[in-house]
C-alpha cells in the first residue's frame, strides 16, 4: 500500500515539476495522471499484455480514493460561504449557465458520438 | 456556542476536531442519500457542504481557519486525480473501435460546455469571476478546482458549480438523449462523464457496463481536454 501511495506521489510530483518547468497551463496532477495512463500502457505494450498491469495494491489504492473523492472536496466546497455576496448578485447567470450549458454539452457530446458510431450497435 | 479551548489552542487538536466534522458530515450525507433511495439530487457533497456550513455559522469560525485545519484531506486530491489514471489506463483500449468518433464528440462537448458556461454569465450580466468559475465546471471537481486556480477563478464556486451540474446531468441526461433519439450507451456513456462527471457518471454506470467504460473515458479525457481549453479560451473573456 505505502508502495501504491509513493507511487501516486512520484507522478504527482513529476507532473507539478514538468508544469512548473515549462509553465504550462495544465495543472501539475492532471499531467500526472497522463504520465502514470502512458508509464502504464508502455508497460502493457512492453509486456505484451492484453491488459495494462496494475498492482493489486494500486488497484485498490485507487479505487478507495475514488470512492472518497466527494469527501476530498468538501474543504473546497465549503468556502462557499465566503461567496455568498457573488452568488446573491449573480444568482440568474449562474443558475442558468448551470443548466444551459450541461444540457448543451450533454446534447452535443450524445449527438456527435451517436452520429459517428450509427453504423455499429451496441444498443442501449 | 464555541469550539471548546482545549481544542483551539491546540492546532493538532484544531485539524482533527474539523477532519473528524468534515468527515461525520460526509457519511451523514451518504446515509441521506441512501434513506432517499440514491435520489441524485440528495448529493451527499452537496448535504456535507451545508451541515459543514452550519457549524461554522454556528461556531463562529471563519472558513480560512476551518480550510487550515483540513488541508490533509484538501492535500489528498492530487493523489486522488493521479490515481483516476488507472481506470482510465483499463479502459482505454475501448476507444480504439470508435477512436475518431469519439475524438470528435470530446473535443466538440468539452469546447459547447466551456464556451456556452462563458457566454450564459456574461451575457446575462455575471462577473469575469463568475464565467471563469464556470468554465471547467463540467469536468471532475478535483481537476475542475486545479484549472481554475490556474486562471484566476474561484475554486469554491467551481467546485459548487461542478456537483451542481453533475446533479443537472444526472437527473436529465438519459431522457434527453433518448428523447433525441440516441440509443447507443457508448453515446450515454460519454455525454454523461463529460458533460456531468462523477455524479452523473454514477448514474449511467448502474444502467450499462460499457456505458461505466466510456463515462470514465469522458471524464478523464475531458479533464484534459478542459485543461487546454480553458487557458486559451480565457484570453477571449469580455
Amino acid at each position: 500500500m505505502v508502495t501504491a501511495f509513493l507511487t501516486l506521489l512520484v507522478f504527482q510530483l513529476l507532473g507539478s515539476a514538468v508544469q512548473a518547468r515549462f509553465g504550462l497551463s495544465v495543472p501539475g496532477p492532471v499531467i500526472g495522471m497522463f504520465m502514470l495512463v502512458g508509464f502504464l500502457l508502455a508497460r502493457q505494450a512492453m509486456e505484451r499484455g492484453a491488459r495494462p498491469v496494475v498492482s493489486d495494491d494500486l488497484g485498490r489504492l485507487a479505487r478507495g480514493l475514488i470512492a472518497a473523492l466527494g469527501l476530498l472536496f468538501v474543504p473546497a466546497g465549503v468556502g462557499v460561504v465566503t461567496q455568498f455576496g457573488v452568488l446573491r448578485t449573480n444568482f440568474v447567470p449562474i443558475a442558468v449557465a448551470i443548466v444551459g450549458s450541461t444540457v448543451l454539452a450533454l446534447v452535443v457530446t450524445g449527438a456527435v458520438m451517436h452520429l459517428g458510431t450509427r453504423s455499429r450497435k451496441p444498443r442501449a | 456556542m464555541t469550539v471548546p479551548g482545549f481544542v483551539t489552542h491546540d492546532p493538532e487538536m484544531l485539524s482533527l476536531f474539523w477532519i473528524a466534522i468534515t468527515t461525520a458530515a460526509f457519511v451523514l450525507g451518504v446515509g441521506c442519500q441512501i434513506r432517499l433511495r440514491g435520489a441524485v439530487w440528495a448529493n451527499p457533497v452537496m448535504i456535507a457542504i451545508a451541515l459543514v456550513a452550519c457549524v461554522l455559522a454556528l461556531t463562529g469560525t471563519t472558513f480560512d481557519a476551518y480550510f487550515a485545519a483540513v488541508e490533509p484531506i484538501h492535500f489528498l486530491l492530487g493523489p486522488a486525480t493521479v490515481a483516476l489514471a488507472i481506470p482510465l489506463a483499463q479502459f482505454i483500449g475501448h476507444v480504439t473501435r470508435s477512436l475518431v468518433s469519439m475524438c470528435l464528440a470530446l473535443v466538440a462537448g468539452s469546447v459547447v460546455s466551456v464556451v456556452t458556461g462563458i457566454v450564459l454569465v456574461r451575457a446575462l450580466g455575471g462577473d469575469r469571476l463568475v464565467a471563469l468559475s464556470m468554465a471547467p465546471k463540467a469536468v471532475t471537481t478535483p481537476i475542475a478546482i486545479a484549472i481554475t486556480q490556474q486562471v484566476g477563478g474561484q475554486p469554491s464556486l467551481t467546485a459548487a458549480f461542478a456537483v451542481c451540474g453533475g446533479i443537472v446531468a444526472a437527473v436529465l441526461g438519459e431522457p434527453l438523449l433518448r428523447r433525441l433519439g440516441i440509443s447507443d450507451w457508448r453515446a450515454h456513456g460519454l455525454a454523461a462523464g463529460l458533460a456531468g462527471s462523477g455524479i452523473a457518471a454514477a448514474q449511467v454506470a448502474r444502467r450499462d457496463p460499457l456505458a461505466a467504460a466510456f463515462a470514465a473515458l469522458g471524464i478523464g479525457l475531458n479533464g484534459l481536454v478542459t485543461a487546454l481549453l480553458v487557458p486559451v479560451i480565457r484570453m477571449l473573456v469580455p
